[in-house]
């Protein structure tokens, strides 16, 4: 088991000096100098090439990977052209925003999605499980822009129980900073549980189906109790895998939310920065995405070997 | 009152009949054989029991188990029967437990529930009862999950938790279908010592007659969910009242028409094949081997002068396969396991030879290296001039062409999205020159033919075709190419028993034919004794005993030679061994 977490873990460090090469040569061959962008179309050619010096653009590209490189791993991960502020001070001022909201709408999509799909899965094909996978359906298909929209028009101006936007902060109290929240955390958890509902009862029915479900209501256990001891644990390696990929996109992804939200999360970050060439923000946030993907990727590995013993010893 | 009473019990599922008015009834103590092919409705009647049924299943007639009303029992009334009255074994041990719980949970788990009993003392019971079905606490403590054992280690943990609880009815769907004959022997008489100790009644399902002529005192033969014939299984079995019986009965230990006249020790311990053929004359089987016995007269002993004379087609010398060990840390592996050990044999233009052996015994691996799919990890492999294990793949084409492979499974050996003509065409892409559309069609038509189709099953898709059709599908696209050599893993042991006789007749028609030498992989030695002139026996990896087919399996030397031998289903043993039985009794 500790070789199995082990192996993890480095593979998990291989993938991330490998990201860091990819993501780096592909920022050097996009188009655009982020010194020419900095100083505008008017700068004169000695103004760009001192600017370029003092940004360090004309080193060698190994020395200014390693150099790089070397910064992530201690935390710096260099200054950005256009905030002219530390990148990692950005990240982490979006991060205080963007966390919350993805660990918010993946709880939020599990207690809703696991036991709508269980409950589809113990009533197939009838009306219960036709009901619960047709709202999933339209859980996916409604674009969530629309549904933000009709959130805030119920629950902060209607109801007006909620902000319809803007983040207020820590600093005046969780409370304020998760109530305004909780309406983008719905938004995005909505199409998040609809897969998520659909995956716990097709992957509940494929178990359904082995043989030893067979085996135990043989036994004389009632169905309800097959279905909890027997199926549901084998039935959770297609959702955490699911879950996994969810968080990873819950991160980042959200940019259109966050937009309709007006929230400084980490979506918008990166989107400004591609827009202005900020190549060095959009290296840092691609580097702590793909870092977290890692992560949640081992825990997720962790998760599977906990739920499968066959597992556990092919480390 | 007998244990189990069944009289004119129908079952349907949506609109379509399953079971058409089966009467059976089983006593306490006693054994009873249900034999059927697929389809016939013999698990069907097991799962009805258990009232176990799939969604929309319609039941009538009567079912009365120790008094009680089966078809209308509550659910609850059930669930107290299932598991402590009655307890149930399946074909499948690889899948009937649940891989994420140990054996000692599944084994406790019917004791707990059926019993109230603590933990502690389920497990206790749990424990002696694993130990009683040949799994003792020492080696195989209640830890264990269902993957650290083999097959016939799972199905003594499946027939733990059947019999825990002492039922008075055991019903086993095939329990040793899926084993290898060793330990089928093993399981079966496990299963008798059970059924003697604890006076269970057992109701016996199998295709395989000769398992149950063995182990039943009575016998319902079914088909179309109907019961053709029953009584007690020496008399049944004797008399052949019903034409079905009688072509079960030749089918179990069928050997193909055009090999009869050549070798006479294969026929040693069969039934007379005339009275056989005539008693089932008017079913479709028979038609075929009368069919291919006009088109082939017996060319006796022409064979074995042909096989001396001819320089060997497949040479494997020395060859040795190991895999390297588990990984078990980042820089740890364990010991690497030798699957094929220096294993050397010949195959001659035509022969027919059968590679026997149990399961894991390496003769898969080795097929799948002479096949070139894998190579030695030493020795040398020569087919037709070919050195396969140093080729590339570029190089193979020509010996692959020359040789060709028919799988275990009719089912899953086809792409179900592709027409006949796609698939059986698959191989021709191994000849050197690209035949244009209408020869294809025109070899497709011809290997259709040559296979007892038709060439206009060309534009059909699989599903529309039955096993056995399945199977000659599969055995034309192994002859397009017009091969030397066929490899043929277990290729009969899907089939059900009257269907396996057709397939296995198409073998040996084809090998008169077209003079194609086969390699039959197999565990079935009814299988190598039908149509195969000499034997191979594989133990750990190693040909232990190698020979004439006759000569090896009527006498064998080693002791994995015997072992496969004396546990061999026989039906005429075991109709012998029943009337010495009786007569000793009487």
């Amino acid at each position: 088991m500790t070789g199995y977490i082990l192996n993890r873990i480095l593979i998990g460090f291989a993938t991330l000096l490998l990201a860091s090469i990819v993501v780096f040569g592909v920022m050097e061959v996009l188009p655009g100098d982020p010194a020419q962008i900095m100083l505008g179309m008017s700068g004169s050619p000695e103004a760009l090439a001192s600017l370029r010096t003092q940004m360090g653009l004309d080193e060698p590209l190994l020395w200014r990977y390693l150099h790089w490189a070397g910064g992530l791993l201690m935390g710096d991960f260099g200054r950005s052209y256009t905030y002219s502020s530390p990148v990692a001070d950005l990240i982490r001022e979006r991060l205080i925003v963007s966390l919350p909201l993805a660990l918010m709408s993946l709880v939020l999509s599990t207690i809703i999605a696991l036991p709508v799909g269980i409950f589809a899965a113990a009533r197939r094909g009838r009306l219960p499980d036709t009901l619960s996978m047709g709202t999933a359906q339209l859980g996916i298909a409604i674009p969530n822009f629309w549904f933000a929209l009709l959130l805030i028009y119920l629950f902060a101006v209607w109801l007006q129980w909620l902000p319809a936007g803007g983040f207020p902060g820590w600093s005046g109290g969780i409370w304020n900073g998760i109530k305004s929240l909780i309406l983008p955390a719905i938004a995005l958890a909505l199409p998040q549980a609809a897969i998520l509902a659909r995956v716990t009862r097709s992957a509940l029915l494929d178990v359904l189906g082995e043989d030893y479900i067979r085996t135990a209501r043989a036994k004389g256990l009632p169905r309800g109790r097959v279905l909890r001891r027997h199926a549901l644990r084998n039935a959770m390696i297609p959702v955490l895998t699911i879950l996994g990929l969810q968080f990873a996109f819950l991160l980042a992804g959200t940019i259109i939310i966050e937009n309709v939200f007006y929230l400084p999360g980490l979506g918008r970050l990166i989107f400004q920065a591609i827009t202005q060439r900020d190549l060095i923000v959009v290296e840092g946030v691609v580097m702590l995405l793909v870092a977290s993907v890692i992560v949640v990727n081992i825990l997720v590995d962790l998760a599977y070997a906990v739920v499968d013993p066959r597992l556990r010893e092919s480390a | 009152m007998s244990l189990l009473e069944i009289e004119k019990l129908t079952l349907s599922i949506g609109n379509l009949p399953i079971l058409e008015g089966i009467d059976l009834a089983l006593e306490k103590g006693e054994v009873m054989g249900v034999v059927g092919e697929s389809g016939s409705g013999k698990s069907m009647t097991a799962l009805t029991l258990m009232q176990l049924l799939p969604y929309g299943a319609k039941t009538g007639g009567r079912l009365s188990f120790d008094g009680k009303d089966i078809l209308h029992a509550t659910e609850a009334e059930m669930l107290a029967l299932r598991g402590d009255d009655i307890g149930m074994v399946f074909q499948e041990p690889m899948t009937a437990l649940n891989p994420v719980k140990t054996i000692g949970e599944q084994v406790a788990e019917g004791i707990r529930w059926h019993t109230k009993a603590s933990r502690a003392d389920a497990e206790a019971r749990a424990a002696r009862m694993l130990d009683r079905v040949g799994l003792p606490q020492s080696k195989f403590p209640l830890t264990r999950y269902p993957h650290q054992l083999s097959g016939g280690q799972r199905q003594r943990v499946v027939i733990a938790i059947a019999c825990a609880l002492k039922p008075k009815l055991l019903v086993a769907d095939e329990p040793t279908t899926a084993l290898d004959v060793v330990l089928q022997k093993q399981i079966l008489d496990l299963l008798r010592d059970l059924v003697d100790e604890q006076g269970m009644g057992l109701l016996l399902i199998s295709h395989d007659l000769a398992v149950v002529a063995e182990m039943a005192d009575r016998i319902t033969i079914m088909r179309y969910g109907k019961v053709i014939d029953s009584g007690e299984t020496s008399a049944v079995l004797k008399a052949k009242a019903h034409p079905y019986t009688a072509q079960l009965a030749e089918a179990s230990a069928h050997v193909p028409v055009n090999r009869r006249s050549i070798s006479p020790s294969v026929l040693t311990g069969n039934i007379e094949p005339a009275t056989a053929a005539q008693s089932s004359s008017n079913l479709e089987h028979s038609a075929a081997a009368q069919a291919a016995k006009e088109r082939l007269p017996a060319k006796a002993g022409s064979r074995t002068k042909r096989d001396a004379t001819l320089p060997p087609l497949l040479t494997v010398q020395s060859v040795t396969r190991d895999y390297a060990g588990r990984r078990t840390g980042l820089f740890s592996r364990e010991k690497s396991f030798r699957a094929v050990d220096d294993v050397s044999f010949t195959v001659r233009s035509g022969q027919s030879v059968a590679l026997v052996g149990r399961s894991g015994c390496g003769k898969s691996t080795l097929a799948r290296m002479i096949l070139a799919l894998d190579r030695p990890s030493s020795g040398s492999i020569t087919f037709d001039g070919h050195r396969l294990e140093t080729s590339r793949d570029a190089d193979l084409r020509d010996a692959r062409r020359n040789m060709q492979v028919v799988f275990q499974d009719p089912y899953g050996s086809f792409n179900p999205r592709h027409r006949v003509e796609r698939l059986i065409a698959e191989p021709l892409h191994l000849l050197q020159t690209k035949p244009s559309r209408d020869e294809r069609r025109d070899m497709v038509g011809k290997a259709l033919d040559q296979v007892g189709l038709s060439p206009a099953d060309m534009d059909k898709y699989p599903h529309e075709f039955s096993g056995g059709q399945r199977q000659r599908l599969s055995i034309a696209r192994a002859i397009i190419t017009r091969p030397k050599l066929i490899v043929a893993d277990e290729p009969v042991s899907a089939l059900d028993v009257s269907i396996r006789a057709q397939v296995l007749d198409l073998f040996a028609e084809l090998n008169e034919r077209l003079g194609v030498a086969y390699l039959f992989i197999t565990h079935d030695l009814t299988v190598a004794r039908a149509i195969t002139d000499d034997v191979m026996v594989m133990h750990d990896g190693r040909i232990v005993e190698s020979g004439e087919t006759g000569a090896i399996l009527d006498h064998p030397q080693s002791d994995a030679a015997k072992a496969l031998v004396a546990a061999a289903p026989d039906l005429n043993r075991a109709l012998a061994a029943r009337a010495g039985r009786i007569s000793a009794v009487r």
